[in-house]
């Protein structure tokens, strides 16, 4: 255990003086959760991305889904003595202690894409998406789409009780709310993914009159959309056209559908929360400049207008 | 009664699945209605048979398996694995027939590894498949590297979504794996060896069955069924999601051989019925996507019915209903 301390104090040492060598250089450490889902990839990929074409020496823990690996991470990054400190938490509590140590320090964190229970001086921002505008870009473009005509929408739910499951359905009803033509005749879990999202959508087609009743179709993420897509297309009839398909994500596969005609409307769920972080460390670090809590990214719509086919390419090289 | 075989139609596992189809029904009356459309039959009922087919097929093996007192965890795991190395394997540029034939391969191993641990070792089967379990969607999610792998192979994409006499090929493989199966154990001595085994392994052994071997064989058998129904999982929806193929159906299967009458003590099993169990599983949550009632019902509405299917096969329920069976047969006469 000696050894490991007098390594990591010699670290420690070596960041120092690299860091008063170079004193425009950073060192980030970054605690992931792990790569349970392709989004999460592509968040670890641009993350590392970013930090490289801003010269920022980034050092990466992978925390396997397991808090005390995260809590691991952060304590060998404070005893190495970096300038600052990403963790994407994967649980809400039980931050307390390892943030304090870190505070002590004097190394900053910031949160990535998802919020703590806790004191809000434990770090200095937190970087997110705001669940509700998404759901709630998703209902704009389907109002401006359909304008005056009546539409007949199924929502194709995220896992029950789950906070981007309720917020996305949130949005999306504020959305809609002041459009009587529109309305949500069915809603159903589909469990966020492909296989689910496929059954949910034969059941609602055979109950709308083989689909013919149904006018679009409002998936919580691009998963389920994309397997919407195959039941709609087993039923005969055609996605985009027949039923129009809205999701949220911005996954490759359903950029591929769009380039296809099959889908007609993505909102992104950014996998870049690292560049407005590593922008609010290096205000922070250079002239003290205190960014907001919450930095809310964007939520940008995609339709058949952007380019699908590019962004299905480019997003594959990122690793979902 | 340990025998049950396709002759007997009218038991409480039938009656039970008629039940919850004519309540699907009047729930939704456009239920029955079957149509052909581009060379298939399409319909809610076929959705209940295709939808229902790879916890059908996880079923027979499961049967096998829990009749020997003993039970398979591992079979959401290695579907979540066979699917991973065959999308992996035809995304690498193999022909189908090759990544089918890698991915039963993979199910045969980890079927012939949890044989090895109940039969060589003798460590409990609900402990010795825990293992593979826990590991088996890691390594699938290692194989897959976490994202979904998309493919455009036709023979996957066929077994999956293809059709064979108009019905989905899935409902086809079920099918045939049922009979072939069924067959197997009732008009060989197999099926006595596995019931012997379930209901004292020593004294199988004693009298001269090869208990290992056996043991050895239904889990490979297993593992084959679990490797099928990942092929069909991951032909369906064109992927191999590794972190959500097959989560959590090994506790549908076993649900399914129960309600087909299957004894958790071993010794006592019946494949068609477990293949009846998992209709009805299937039959409840296509009902409950057509009804149009809100997704926080869905588990209640489960749960209430599997206890009504449960509490109606009770020894209890048997003696109150062979009672007035008997008055009425005795008035009869």
């Amino acid at each position: 255990m000696s050894i490991l301390k007098k390594l990591a104090l010699a670290a420690g040492i070596a960041t120092a003086l690299s860091s008063a060598a170079m004193a425009a250089d950073m060192t980030v450490g970054f605690s992931q959760i792990g790569s349970e889902s392709g989004w999460r990839a592509a968040e670890t990929s641009v993350t590392k991305q970013q930090a490289e074409s801003r010269g920022i020496n980034l050092k990466f823990a992978d925390a396997q889904q397991k808090q005390e690996n995260q809590i691991k991470a952060i304590r060998g990054f404070i005893a190495q003595g970096v300038d600052a400190i990403l963790v994407a938490p994967v649980v809400a509590t039980g931050w307390e202690d390892v943030l304090s140590e870190a505070k002590e320090a004097k190394i900053p964190v910031v949160l990535l894409d998802r919020g703590i229970d806790g004191p809000q001086d434990l770090y200095l921002t937190s970087v997110a998406s705001d669940q509700v505008k998404e759901g709630k870009v998703a209902g704009d473009w389907l109002v401006g789409t359909v304008k005056d005509k009546d539409c007949r929408v199924v929502e194709l739910q995220g896992t029950v009780g789950s906070t981007p499951a309720i917020n996305r359905k949130k949005g999306f009803e504020e959305a809609i709310a002041g459009h009587s033509n529109i309305s949500i005749v069915r809603s159903q879990t589909g469990d966020f993914t492909r296989s689910k999202g496929k059954e949910v959508m034969e059941g609602f087609l055979k109950a709308e009159n083989g689909g013919k009743n149904i006018c679009a179709v409002y998936a919580h993420n691009d998963d389920m959309a994309v397997g919407a897509i195959q039941a709609i297309k087993d039923a005969g009839l055609k996605p985009g056209t027949d039923i129009l398909v809205v999701s949220i994500d911005g996954v490759p596969d359903l950029f591929s559908a769009m380039a296809a005609g099959e889908a007609n409307a993505t909102v992104e769920l950014t996998p870049n929360m690292a560049g407005p972080a590593f922008d609010a460390l290096a205000a922070y670090k250079k002239d003290g400049t205190v960014p907001p809590k919450f930095i809310i990214t964007e939520s940008k719509l995609y339709t058949p207008a952007d380019d699908p086919k590019g962004e299905a390419e480019r997003r594959k090289s990122l690793g979902y | 009664m340990t025998r049950i075989s396709f002759g007997r139609i009218f038991n409480t596992q039938t009656i039970a699945l008629v039940s919850v189809l004519l309540l699907n029904w009047i729930l939704f009356p456009g239920f029955f209605k079957i149509e052909w459309q581009d060379g298939r039959l399409f319909g809610s009922l076929i959705d209940v048979l295709n939808r229902g087919a790879p916890v059908a097929i996880l079923a027979i093996g499961m049967t096998a398996v829990i009749a020997t007192k003993g039970v398979d965890l591992s079979v959401g795991a290695v579907m979540a694995m066979s699917g991973a190395v065959a999308a992996t394997l035809v995304v690498a540029g193999y022909s189908g027939p090759v990544a089918v034939g890698g991915a039963l391969a993979v199910g045969l191993a980890c079927g012939l590894w949890n044989g090895v641990l109940v039969a060589m070792l003798d460590i409990q089967p609900i402990i010795a498949t825990l293992v593979l379990m826990v590991a088996g969607r890691g390594i699938a999610q290692l194989i897959t590297e976490g994202s979904i792998v998309t493919f455009s192979d036709p023979t996957l994409i066929f077994i999956g979504t293809g059709s064979f006499l108009g019905m989905p090929m899935p409902v086809v493989i079920a099918f045939a794996l049922m009979v072939l199966v069924t067959l197997v154990v009732r008009k060989t001595a197999i099926g006595l060896f596995i019931e012997a085994v379930g209901v004292n392994r020593s004294a199988a052994t004693l009298a001269g069955i090869r208990s290992r071997l056996l043991l050895l064989t239904v889990y490979s058998v297993s593992g084959i069924c679990a490797a099928i129904a990942g092929i069909i999982v991951a032909g369906d929806i064109r992927g191999a999601d590794a972190n959500n193929a097959g989560l959590w159906l090994e506790l549908d299967a076993i649900l399914a051989a129960v309600i087909g009458g299957t004894s958790l003590l071993g010794g006592r099993f019946s494949i068609p019925m477990s293949v009846i169990g998992a209709l009805i599983i299937q039959a409840m949550n296509t009902g409950i996507l057509v009804s149009g009632y809100p997704p926080e019902f869905n588990l209640v509405v489960k749960a209430g019915i599997i206890t009504v299917i449960l509490m109606i096969q009770s020894p209890l329920a048997g003696q109150v209903l062979g009672f007035f069976g008997r008055k009425k047969s005795g008035a009869s006469r």
